[in-house]
């Protein structure tokens, strides 16, 4: 274990340099002065003096990538050009919402895949596998902002039932909260809800083919209590993997969303920062979510092989 | 042996070639081959757009401002009075287009790679390996999105962005397939009569793993078709006035309550195009892979 520990942490550190040298090339790679460009309005010689210093602009680009990867190192990720707030100071604050988005997203995606996969699985190539087969494909298809328009258009413009858009923090009214996320919780979950079913559908055949489930079978026991205590839980293990491996694709989806009902996450946070031309925040979030997505890819890997002794012993990463 | 049995037995062999008993099952799936349909169709569309639209679709008619679906106009009109339907029909190039360059851009960058890496092994695939593993850590919209800020919006540009994010994906099935096919006694026999590495590399394992490629290839054009749309939507692909699917539906979310016509069709179109290359993507799966046919 301690070996399997080593080597995946030991992978994860050059990826995480790549992903710090792609980040600073891509704004280095700009055009123009990245000393005006981090500068934003602001054209006081002195600031601009000051971050020329802060990253060493006037040395070679290897040292200013020393720079640069020292401050991020620290935790600073600049400041917002337009609000002058540190990078860091605004992800945090925007990200509870959008990670509460998320946590709901996979909670409707959860409900709707586990009992369909599950359905669709059991009654293999029945009238009710095929229409949910169908739908799941319909889920990875439907481009998610279309689908929060549709909603708006019918649950809030033709029957009134929810609001349209608009955000309330859970704290302040949970009630009023829980209603203006469920739509956009909704909209966000069906593409993890196709992902989802269609795996559980494939690793249910996959356990209902195994021995200890025949012997279950033969030994009298119920249809349904075979699968439900025997083979759903062995089924569930490369769903959660699978699920642990969506998290980029939630991130991606709440780009989308947040834009479509208005809620001030993350996702709006990057879309505003790119039409403000605020690099410093178009830099800081892309350098977060790739870093928050490796280090939860690397704990699921982790969470897996502690689960799975096969993969330990094995030793092989 | 007469011409009629010699007839037979041509066909018994071809029909016992790989691609032909593909070709076989993939038959058998009706839904595939609707969908098949449905893209030639999309296809026809894009390309006889200027004949089949009834209106230019740049042409604003201020006295005919969000009509709704009439005999003249089937799809109503936008919010400067431009025809739907017109629109809609245009919009198919775009999102075609779209969908087929960036697939073609993640072929040219990933399957190299993955050819390079699996082959060589070694500090090569090492770094390949974390270069990708480093692009995947991208969430695919975030990095679509801050490309297309840096090179500047347009349809171009979205097309790159999302030929890079889509990349990894190739790299990581092309590199597979060389581990797997490269252990084959042909390419061993290959290498031992001193073949050079590019040639194995082209006409040995290459062929072997284009089932696999164009497999995903079909299923990443759908998703590249959702990310160009998603990326009109957010005003970072095809600029205005061109027509685009997803520009259509940035601009009718505030007319929802007006003209909810502005809404549907667009987004109807992308879903059927993306469930279209969805369909056909599996149904190439199961005929390429009959194992997976559970």
């Amino acid at each position: 274990m301690t070996t399997f520990f080593i080597r995946r942490l030991l992978t994860a550190v050059p990826t995480l340099l790549i992903i710090t040298i792609m980040v600073f090339a891509v704004q280095r790679l700009l055009p123009g002065d990245p000393a005006l460009i981090l500068a934003g309005e602001e054209r006081d010689p002195a600031v601009i003096e000051y971050i020329r210093e802060v990253y060493r602009l006037n040395e070679p680009i290897y040292v200013q990538y020393g720079a640069w990867l020292t401050q991020v190192a620290q935790g600073n990720l600049g400041r917002s050009i337009r609000t002058r707030q540190p990078v860091r100071e605004l992800i945090f604050e925007k990200l509870p919402v959008t990670i509460q988005l998320s946590l709901l997203s996979i909670a409707v995606a959860v409900i709707i895949a586990i009992p369909a996969g599950i359905v669709a699985a059991v009654y293999r190539r029945s009238l009710a596998d095929f229409i949910s087969t169908l739908v799941a494909l319909s889920g990875l298809s439907i481009p998610n902002f279309w689908l929060g328009i549709m909603l708006i258009l019918f649950l809030s413009v033709e029957l009134d039932w929810l609001p349209a858009s608009g955000y309330v923090p859970f704290t302040e009214a949970p009630l009023e909260n829980l209603q203006r996320m469920i739509m956009p919780a909704f909209v966000l979950g069906t593409g993890l809800a196709a992902v989802l079913m269609r795996q559980m559908r494939s690793s249910m055949l996959e356990v209902l083919r195994q021995d200890y489930v025949r012997t279950a079978q033969a030994k009298g026991l119920g249809a349904n209590l075979v699968v439900v205590k025997h083979a759903l839980r062995n089924a569930l293990i490369p769903v959660v993997t699978i699920l642990g491996l969506q998290i980029g694709g939630l991130l991606s989806g709440a780009v989308l969303t947040e834009q479509v009902f208005t809620i001030p996450g993350f996702g709006k946070l990057v879309v505003d920062a790119v039409f403000n031309r605020d690099y410093a925040v178009v830099q800081g979030v892309v350098l977060f979510t790739a870093t928050a997505t490796i280090v939860i890819n690397l704990l699921v890997d982790l969470a897996y092989a502690w689960l799975n002794p096969r993969i330990h012993y094995g030793g092989s990463a | 042996m007469s011409t009629a049995s010699a007839n037979i037995n041509a066909r018994k062999e071809d029909s016992n070639k790989p691609s032909s008993r593909a070709w076989q099952r993939f038959k058998r799936r009706p839904l595939a081959l609707v969908a098949a349909g449905v893209i030639i169709l999309f296809i026809v569309v894009a390309i006889a757009a200027p004949w089949l639209a009834p209106f230019d679709p740049a042409q604003a008619d201020f006295l005919s401002v969000r009509q709704a679906p009439s005999s003249k106009y089937l799809l109503g009109t936008d919010a400067v009075g431009r025809d739907m339907l017109s629109r809609v029909i245009f919009g198919a190039r775009s999102s075609l287009i779209a969908g087929v360059i960036s697939v073609v851009i993640a072929l040219v960058f990933g399957v190299p790679l993955g050819l390079i890496a699996g082959y060589y092994r070694g500090f090569l695939d090492e770094a390949i390996m974390r270069f990708t593993d480093a692009l995947l850590a991208f969430p695919f919209l975030i990095l679509a999105v801050a490309l297309a800020a840096s090179l500047g919006p347009s349809l171009m540009n979205a097309m790159i962005a999302i030929g890079i994010a889509t990349a990894p994906t190739f790299i990581r099935l092309t590199r597979g397939q060389v581990l797997s096919v490269q252990a084959e006694d042909y390419v061993q026999a290959a290498k031992a009569l001193g073949t050079n590495d590019l040639r194995i590399l082209v006409q040995h394992i290459l062929p072997n793993s284009l089932a696999p490629l164009l497999v995903q290839a079909t299923l990443t054009i759908a998703q590249a078709i959702i990310a160009e749309s998603s990326l009109s939507f957010l005003g970072l692909g095809v600029q205005p006035p061109t027509p685009s699917w997803g520009g259509m539906l940035n601009t009718a979310r505030n007319f929802m309550s007006q003209a909810p016509w502005m809404a549907i069709y667009p987004g109807l179109s992308i879903y059927l195009t993306v469930l279209a290359f969805n369909l056909l993507g599996d149904g190439l799966r199961d005929a390429f892979d009959p194992r997976d046919n559970d």
